[in-house]
């Protein structure tokens, strides 16, 4: 039966005028909203069927087509907004959970655009890039209490062993986007571009697959509840390990791929039979407190010969703060916080939309609870979810990360549209889906390229930011929230954020 | 020479290579008016074999020792020996459909026009032929190999 109740939510304009009939949208559409009618030499659209991915409209060679959010047609009402009304319609059809793919996709303040830089005036001179040198290796890592030096002939040698580092050429990485999520040519687009930009792609808990391998030495690979695809050969084939404990987009929800993604490809990696859906559990289940934590982190550690970083990842919640710190007492040596923000391949649309706070709070919290107890060195932070731009890494690190994840951002790169249909493995784009048809719409040569490109990009525009504050190293503006103003935020949010208003000087 | 190479494994199927083709060798080279006025007599001079998820772009291959110009009764099919290409001369062409029948590479076609065959020509010289430009994915590369 047809979901009477269900409305387009988006209207495919055709300009007849323009129109060819040559069909691109039709092969293109794996929702099937367009449909050519040969008898007519028509063709034409099933807009409820429509998705808004704009894939239709950017490969139509004649610009004839637009696509629009349906006009508005429940009466306004503040309260019971044409989305809420929406989806009573889907769960009173269904029955079940609604599902989303991507980020958090409400209203919610964003604090990086409550959040303005510095730049240097007269009383300090900027620098520009462009002619003098700028730093932005970044080490991630565990960091010594103290330094010890001792003379040699030439000067001083380190006398510190220092602890394994991860050394990124710049403070961006990819966030885990786990193989079978999203398909195999983007994981190697993501791979490929980390490994020659200097920087890491996470592996996500899908395992490693054999295509990666030559550029291991640029992926950090995870150990998730699931503990798809891990053993012994996976941590040492990294260049660190991550243990996901949360998810930006579902804290406290686990992990379910379902089964027809799973092929021969994706089982093998996964090391999991065909056809099978890939349960991720809720929580670890050997991981019930800090203690359990620990034992994890130095078993893997163990197993990696103390050799690689072992890196924590927690959602943002409430207890950010304290949680970090059991983290690094743990014995992790980075600790990635993913805020409420962070994408993801599917999630239960209320769990997205409600759960966890954002990242830039977090990170504030847990920066400042690490250094009142002494222990900052003793991990480095990387936040995620929601880095859009370059300004909101720079802010990001001024707040007191050492480096950022960026995930949503890269897949933008790539050609996502933000649909948020991920969950469908319909993507258009070829990016999160495990259907041949689809995935050779992503080369992985030009994802790359286009992923490089960003990279390269951001890291530019970071180094125009930093020469303009009078500074010439990424480690310069690390945790220095002089460098950062509020801009319309109460006095609560301030002192949670750590920094000053607009307009008060030093 | 330099000839076009079809990464099959990146090719969508979307047939833009087949359109813009009709379109550099329309008379206006504007799409929509091509389409619109020319439609009825223009065949790319490519297209795109698919069969279920695999799909790839097919052009002539303009072969070192072309069965076509061999078998071509009225002296149509040459090798225009500035490019290495092989061209149709359609003022010569009879339609006799022998190309077609000898091509290895099934890459000749009728055309609709009276008695006429069209095939690839690499776009009379231009430096990167339209079905390569236009290739949204990059699964079209022109180079020598």
């Amino acid at each position: 039966m047809r979901p009477w109740l269900i409305q387009p939510e988006f209207e495919i304009e055709r300009d007849l005028d323009r129109c060819i009939r040559c069909q691109v949208c039709v092969r293109q559409c794996a929702n099937d909203a367009h449909e050519y009618d040969s008898e007519d030499d028509v063709v034409s659209a099933h807009s409820i069927r429509c998705v808004g991915c704009h894939r239709c409209a950017t490969l139509c060679p004649t610009d004839a087509i637009r696509i629009k959010q349906a006009e508005l047609d429940f009466r306004s009402h503040a309260c019971w907004t044409p989305s809420v009304i929406r989806n009573i319609y889907k769960q009173a059809e269904s029955g079940g959970i609604l599902l989303s793919g991507m980020g958090n996709d409400r209203p919610y303040r964003n604090y990086w655009d409550r959040m303005v830089l510095n730049a240097a005036q007269v009383t300090n001179p900027s620098i520009d890039p462009l002619r003098e040198p700028m730093e932005l290796t970044t080490f991630l890592g565990r960091k010594p209490d103290k330094v010890e030096v001792a003379p040699t002939r030439g000067g001083l040698a380190l006398k510190t062993v220092l602890a394994p580092q991860l050394e990124l050429a710049l403070p961006i990485m990819f966030s885990a986007m786990s193989y079978g999520s999203i398909s195999l040519n983007a994981s190697l687009a993501l791979a490929r571009a980390a490994y020659e930009e200097g920087t890491f792609a996470n592996s996500g808990e899908g395992g490693l697959h054999k295509s990666i391998y030559p550029y291991a030495d640029a992926m950090i690979v995870q150990v998730a509840s699931g503990r798809f695809g891990v053993n012994v050969d996976y941590l040492n084939r990294s260049a660190a390990v991550e243990i996901k404990i949360g998810q930006g987009a579902k804290p406290g929800i686990g992990g379910h791929l379902p089964g027809e993604k799973v092929d021969a490809a994706v089982s093998e990696t996964r090391m999991i039979p065909e056809n099978s859906d890939a349960l991720s559990p809720a929580p670890h289940h050997d991981i019930y407190s800090i203690e359990d934590l620990k034992q994890l982190i130095y078993a893997i550690k163990e197993a990696i010969r103390y050799a690689k970083p072992v890196c924590v990842k927690i959602a943002a919640v409430h207890n950010v703060a304290a949680i970090a710190s059991g983290c690094v007492r743990a014995g992790a040596d980075i600790v990635a916080i993913d805020g409420f923000r962070g994408g993801t391949g599917a999630a239960p649309t209320m769990i997205r939309d409600n759960v966890g706070i954002p990242i830039e709070l977090a990170l504030a919290a847990v920066d400042e609870r690490l250094r009142e107890e002494g222990i900052r060195n003793r991990a480095s932070i990387v936040v995620a979810g929601g880095m859009r731009c370059s300004a909101d890494v720079v802010k990001a690190i001024a707040l007191g990360a050492d480096a950022v994840y960026i995930g949503s951002a890269a897949l933008i790169a790539m050609g996502c549209h933000m649909c948020q249909k991920c969950y469908t493995g319909k993507c258009n784009w070829g990016i999160a889906t495990q259907d041949p048809y689809l995935t050779k719409r992503l080369n992985p040569e030009v994802a790359e390229r286009r992923l490089r490109n960003l990279l390269r990009s951001w890291g530019l525009e970071i180094k125009e930011m930093l020469g303009g504050m009078g500074v010439n190293a990424i480690e310069s503006l690390r945790g220095n929230r002089e460098h950062l103003r509020g801009v319309g935020l109460s006095d609560s949010e301030l002192r949670a954020l750590g920094i000053k208003q607009a307009g008060v000087g030093a | 020479m330099k000839r076009v190479y079809a990464k099959e494994a990146y090719c969508l199927g979307c047939r833009l290579c087949e359109i813009h083709c009709i379109v550099t060798h329309s008379k206006s080279k504007k799409i929509i008016k091509a389409y619109r006025t020319e439609r009825d007599h223009l065949v790319p001079g490519m297209h795109v074999e698919d069969s279920g998820s695999v799909s790839f772009a097919l052009q002539c291959r303009h072969c070192d020792d072309a069965p076509c110009i061999e078998a071509c009764i009225a002296g149509a099919m040459q090798r225009d020996s500035r490019t290495g290409a092989v061209v149709c001369d359609e003022d010569r062409c009879v339609g006799c459909w022998s190309c077609i029948m000898v091509c290895p590479a099934g890459a000749v076609r009728r055309g609709r026009r009276g008695k006429v065959v069209s095939k690839c020509d690499l776009c009379a010289g231009e430096e990167t032929p339209a079905c390569v430009l236009h290739c949204p994915n990059e699964a079209l590369h022109y180079e020598e190999r």
